[in-house]
């Protein structure tokens, strides 16, 4: 609670920057728009006020500034116009319309969702493997730690193409993104998991005759918990990530990523940041909703998140 | 047929020859170590070239390694000048510019327990949600040249940076500032002697994290508009064309430049925090 006004404070200036951007980033297009209304710009051409920055501009036509906050087609849309949007989109419409966000909301989050259960399912047993295996160990872990300084998720969208081609569709190949993206974080993490109990501990199981498997599940498993957490939280917003960028540039109907490029591609920059902003709050609260557990089943534990 | 089963026999021999190095008497020298991983990565080349061979796939879906070798070889100046475009135009531009802004601010917020507290939170939230997703935006701002590139690779590699430096800055003890206090120092002394030192390894962490971050959003601007050259123009093109090949030559440049920019952060770190626990 001790960071509850520095917090705040932060948020307050970042929003108090933006709200103060909003003028000279939207000033040409309001000075346009206000001339072709009938109202007093000066210089009192669209050519002569190339010239001037959007600064320079608002300096001139303080009259306009007003008009910057309210434009229909802005560069920069102001805070409130985007909560407006998101508060008509999440709210206001019915969850089955095609122009509600929590309707494509779901359709990013259903791929996200199963990728992850799948990337992390996959990732504990390839952690597994490699923790027993000495030949996994040395021959898959290296490639692991690689794969994660490849930009993959740059190439997410050509894998929803080729998917699509070879007739697979729906949410599977968006959810391969998510699971892929979420694996290798999680096979880090675990490894570093199940080898972090010490040699004294694993002596103490020698000493009570415990088998390997014994020493696995009451041991290894339980040590790793908070690594788990840990890569969970990381999986999750690499998960969303890679879905999003996969509906960008693919043509997808429906979704955040589909919703950010129509806003692009019609000129209504307000529906993309809308979607950038539901986007993020998506995200937050699944790190947030991981963050709960983590805490819950570490305290049933008598544990310390890693 | 015959290639289905020298696909099987390959993985076979492959995995048998790493079961006896890796269990072998010399499994922990360094040349087997390295050789380990590099015979496992050897391995699925082959197979992936003899099932593509054995089962016909269609090269439009997956074309065979040798195919994207070849590719590579021809095609080597435009790959370059893809490079170029992509990774030094766009994505170190944006590095540097991200790392320097957020280095700027980590070491403003430092000045007050109270700002320290609020960007913490605030930029760990930060770096875990879709910055990427402002590529569209970004284009349409700067143009669809490598400036909007670096503005968004800055911003993506800004939060990671911030949140690491921030915590690096505090990661002195009160002990080691009394220290410095007793020498006489005054801010500037002890923040460049003590305390920038100090906070490299964290510093280097978010390096690091930012490398694959640039490569990403440098590659992912291109496919919202960029001139006719670059890496993300160049795959969204040439997949436009089913010349897969040259899909999977930039993957390969994508996947090299991705290790090597990292790779290049990792040797810094070990030589500018050789003091370091974890590299001794």
């Amino acid at each position: 609670m001790k960071s509850f006004f520095p917090v705040v404070t932060v948020v307050a200036a970042v929003l108090l920057i933006w709200i103060i951007a909003v003028v000279p980033m939207n000033m040409h297009l309001t000075a346009d728009q206000a001339q072709r209304d009938g109202l007093a710009v000066s210089p009192d051409t669209p050519i002569a006020r190339q010239d001037f920055s959007g600064l320079g501009l608002a300096v001139r036509n303080s009259h306009l500034i007003p008009l910057t906050y309210v434009n229909v087609r802005p560069r920069l849309p102001s805070p409130h116009q985007i909560a407006i949007e998101l508060y008509d989109t999440v709210i206001d419409k019915k969850i089955t319309s095609k122009r509600s966000l929590v309707y494509h909301g779901w359709v990013t989050l259903a791929p996200t969702l199963l990728g992850f259960a799948i990337g992390t399912l996959l990732g504990i047993m390839l952690a597994v493997g490699i923790v027993f295996s000495r030949v996994m160990d040395r021959s898959v872990m290296p490639w692991a730690i690689v794969s994660q300084t490849i930009p993959i998720l740059a190439l997410a969208p050509m894998i929803i193409v080729v998917m699509g081609a070879a007739g697979i569709q729906g949410i599977l190949p968006k959810a391969v993104i998510a699971a892929y993206l979420s694996f290798f974080p999680v096979v880090v993490g675990m490894v570093k998991g199940l080898r972090s109990p010490e040699g004294m501990q694993l002596d103490l199981l020698r000493t009570y005759h415990s088998s390997n498997s014994q020493g696995f599940w009451k041991l290894r498993l339980p040590a790793s918990t908070p690594y788990l957490f840990a890569s969970l939280k990381i999986g999750i917003s690499a998960s969303l990530i890679g879905t999003i960028v996969a509906e960008l540039p693919t043509g997808a109907k429906a979704g955040f990523g589909a919703r950010m490029l129509v806003g692009d591609q019609y000129g209504q920059p307000i529906l993309s940041w809308a979607a950038l902003f539901a986007a993020a709050i998506t995200a937050a609260a699944l790190v947030g909703i991981i963050g709960m557990i983590e805490r819950g089943t570490l305290r049933q534990m008598g544990m310390k998140p890693a | 047929m015959i290639y289905i089963v020298l696909g099987f026999a390959f993985w076979a021999a492959g995995w048998v020859l790493n079961v006896r190095l890796a269990n072998g008497p010399s499994g922990d020298v360094r040349s087997v170590r390295i050789a380990i991983p590099l015979i496992f990565g050897l391995t699925i080349l082959v197979v992936w070239e003899f099932f593509v061979l054995g089962f016909e796939i269609n090269p439009v879906f997956l074309p065979r390694p040798s195919d994207i070798m070849i590719r590579m070889s021809q095609e080597l100046p435009r790959l370059w000048a893809d490079f170029v475009q992509t990774i030094i135009k766009g994505a170190l531009t944006g590095y540097i510019i991200g790392g320097l802004a957020a280095f700027g601010v980590a070491i403003l917020a430092d000045r007050s327990e109270f700002l320290t507290r609020g960007v913490l939170p605030v930029g760990s939230f930060m770096a875990a949600l879709p910055i990427v997703g402002i590529a569209p935006i970004f284009v349409k701002w700067f143009g669809s040249d490598w400036e909007s590139k670096a503005a968004v690779v800055a911003v993506m590699v800004f939060f990671p940076i911030l949140v690491n430096a921030v915590a690096g800055l505090r990661d002195t003890t009160a002990m080691q500032r009394d220290l410095m206090r007793t020498y006489g120092a005054g801010y500037w002394p002890t923040l460049f002697k003590l305390r920038l030192p100090a906070a490299r390894p964290f510093i280097f962490n978010g390096l690091k994290i930012a490398t694959t971050l640039a490569l990403i959003g440098a590659i992912v601007a291109e496919f919202f508009g960029s001139p006719t050259v670059g890496m993300g123009f160049r795959i969204s093109t040439s997949f436009g064309q089913l010349a897969l090949d040259m899909v999977w030559a930039e993957i390969v440049v994508a996947a090299l430049a991705g290790s090597a920019c990292y790779g290049l952060v990792t040797l810094l770190e070990r030589w500018m925090t050789f003091w370091h626990p974890s590299n001794r």
